[in-house]
């Protein structure tokens, strides 16, 4: 992204594709969710992409308003293309290098009847017998061969904006129905060759060595079962998310299993995101990123997995869910298998598998007794890592495993 | 509600989380979450599914009772009878 100062007071921003993952090269822009002249917000779902990865709300990473259009959906761009332009709320002058000047950026892709520009030379426009109309609902009327002069428009300028259409032709159902439609048609293939891109890369680059520990979860799962006897399905909380926050506090004391292998050297990352491997059930995985765990609790944690789960499968996972892990969990559940050996996803540095936990003979005290164990395998990238901080690490989540009460 | 409204609740629960099962794929007498393949993230969505559309809850003691689809389909016309 490239900030400048323009003529006035108001630095511009450009929106671009998103890179959802090193291997990702473009993107379609299936929807914009906004328009020209709109408020937003950090964090705000601006637009619908179709990647490799599925159907993606992009969101967008400063708050201010919407000046520009450049792009208009169906389409298919390279990462990193300008697809829109926001003028920052707060104007922070920022000297990056990469600025450029606003004249240098290739000329917009754009139907000047649609984009609103807030020139003199609007008023050409204007008076114009063009309707104007956000790209949205250009699309729709185009599909549903809607005449858009026979509507009156609400929005800037006198635009067709959503609310403008009548009921019967309201997009949503149309634009999810679109977004499903090519998740379940074209993401088998697409995100096959986006997984093993990746993992192609990791296995070429990265390498891994493994260390395991079978860790006695007794207590564990005895103050689970005791937490969850009367509890709703909504306050329950499942192994998976006291081993992530296990590992979340971990990874506070072992920053160096947390972040990233970048330009021959490890970079580590500020927060403590989690990725989560969900199996999607037409198969092919989506690994969203839970941000912060180390300061999440139990519930909000299950809260936030259980949310994940349902929208990695429905294709509304958001852009910084797919792009801001800085550790992966890829727990196989009870039907799985004892050990999972993970691969790393570049460019990070370390993925924890869980195996299958189960009830075993455990020695304590010189007596066998009943207990429950599982099996967490660690993967670190021998380039950075070694075998005894990695044995360290392992061992300090067996630890916080012991104490659920207190995580 | 008669038992023909719930089983297509409870089908449609389960459709919330495992989009791609219809009627036919299901023994009604085998655990739920081994005839629809739910692993354990699945089978809570599935209950707060269930409850979202009836306001019946299911806790853990409860699953004995409600951990087929015709155990639960049962379950949930004693509840909302």
């Amino acid at each position: 992204m490239t900030t400048n100062a323009n003529t006035s007071e108001q630095a511009i921003k450009d929106i671009t594709m998103p890179s959802l993952g090193a291997d990702m090269k473009e993107g379609m822009l299936v929807e914009w969710l906004i328009k020209v002249g709109d408020n937003v917000k950090q964090g705000d779902i601006i637009a619908v992409l179709e990647t490799q990865k599925g159907a993606i709300d992009m969101e967008v990473y400063d708050s201010g308003t919407i000046t520009e259009i450049l792009v208009q959906p169906v389409i298919t761009v390279p990462v990193g293309t300008v697809l829109a332009r926001l003028s920052l709320a707060h104007v922070a002058y920022q000297s990056d290098t990469e600025t450029i000047p606003t004249e240098k950026i290739p000329s917009p892709m754009v139907d000047s009847e649609v984009a609103i520009p807030k020139t003199p030379l609007t008023k050409n426009v204007l008076q114009s017998t063009v309707q104007l109309a956000s790209p949205i609902v250009r699309k729709l009327a185009e599909q549903q061969q809607l005449d858009l002069s026979t509507l009156t428009g609400t929005g800037p300028h006198g635009a067709i904006i959503l609310k403008d259409l009548p009921n019967d032709a309201h997009p949503h159902a149309t634009s999810e129905k679109l977004t499903d439609k090519r998740t379940s048609t074209k993401s088998s293939t697409s995100m096959r060759s986006a997984i093993s891109a990746a993992m192609e890369k990791s296995k070429r680059e990265i390498p891994h060595f493994y260390l395991s520990l079978v860790i006695d979860i007794t207590l564990t799962q005895r103050w689970l079962a005791n937490e969850n006897k009367d509890k709703s399905p909504e306050q329950q909380i499942l192994l998976l998310a006291v081993v992530m926050k296990s590992v979340a506090l971990a990874l506070g004391k072992f920053p160096q299993f947390n972040g990233f292998y970048r330009q021959g050297r490890f970079l580590p990352a500020n927060d403590i995101n989690i990725g989560n491997v969900v199996s999607l059930r037409s198969g092919g995985i989506m690994v969203p990123a839970i941000h912060h765990v180390e300061q999440l609790t139990l519930t909000d944690i299950m809260l936030a997995l259980r949310d994940v789960t349902l929208r990695s499968r429905n294709g509304h996972l958001k852009s910084s869910e797919v792009t801001d892990a800085t550790f992966t969990i890829t727990n196989m559940g009870e039907r799985g298998a004892d050990t999972v050996f993970g691969v790393i996803y570049p460019d990070q540095v370390a993925i924890i598998g869980l195996g299958k936990p189960k009830k075993s003979a455990v020695v304590l005290n010189n007596n066998i007794t009943i207990g429950d164990e599982i099996t967490l395998c660690l993967s670190a990238d021998h380039r950075v890592l070694d075998g005894m901080l990695a044995a360290k690490f392992l061992n300090q989540i067996a630890e916080n495993l012991q104490k659920p009460e207190s995580l | 509600m008669n038992t023909d409204d719930i089983e297509q609740l409870v089908l449609s629960a389960i459709q919330q989380v495992a989009p791609e099962i219809e009627m036919d794929d299901i023994e009604v007498d085998e655990d739920i979450r081994k005839t629809c393949d739910l692993d354990s993230m699945d089978f809570i969505n599935y209950l707060i599914a269930i409850k979202n559309a009836t306001g019946v809850v299911i806790a853990e003691k409860d699953y004995g009772n409600a951990n087929t689809f015709k155990k639960m389909v049962e379950f949930l016309s004693l509840k909302l009878a």
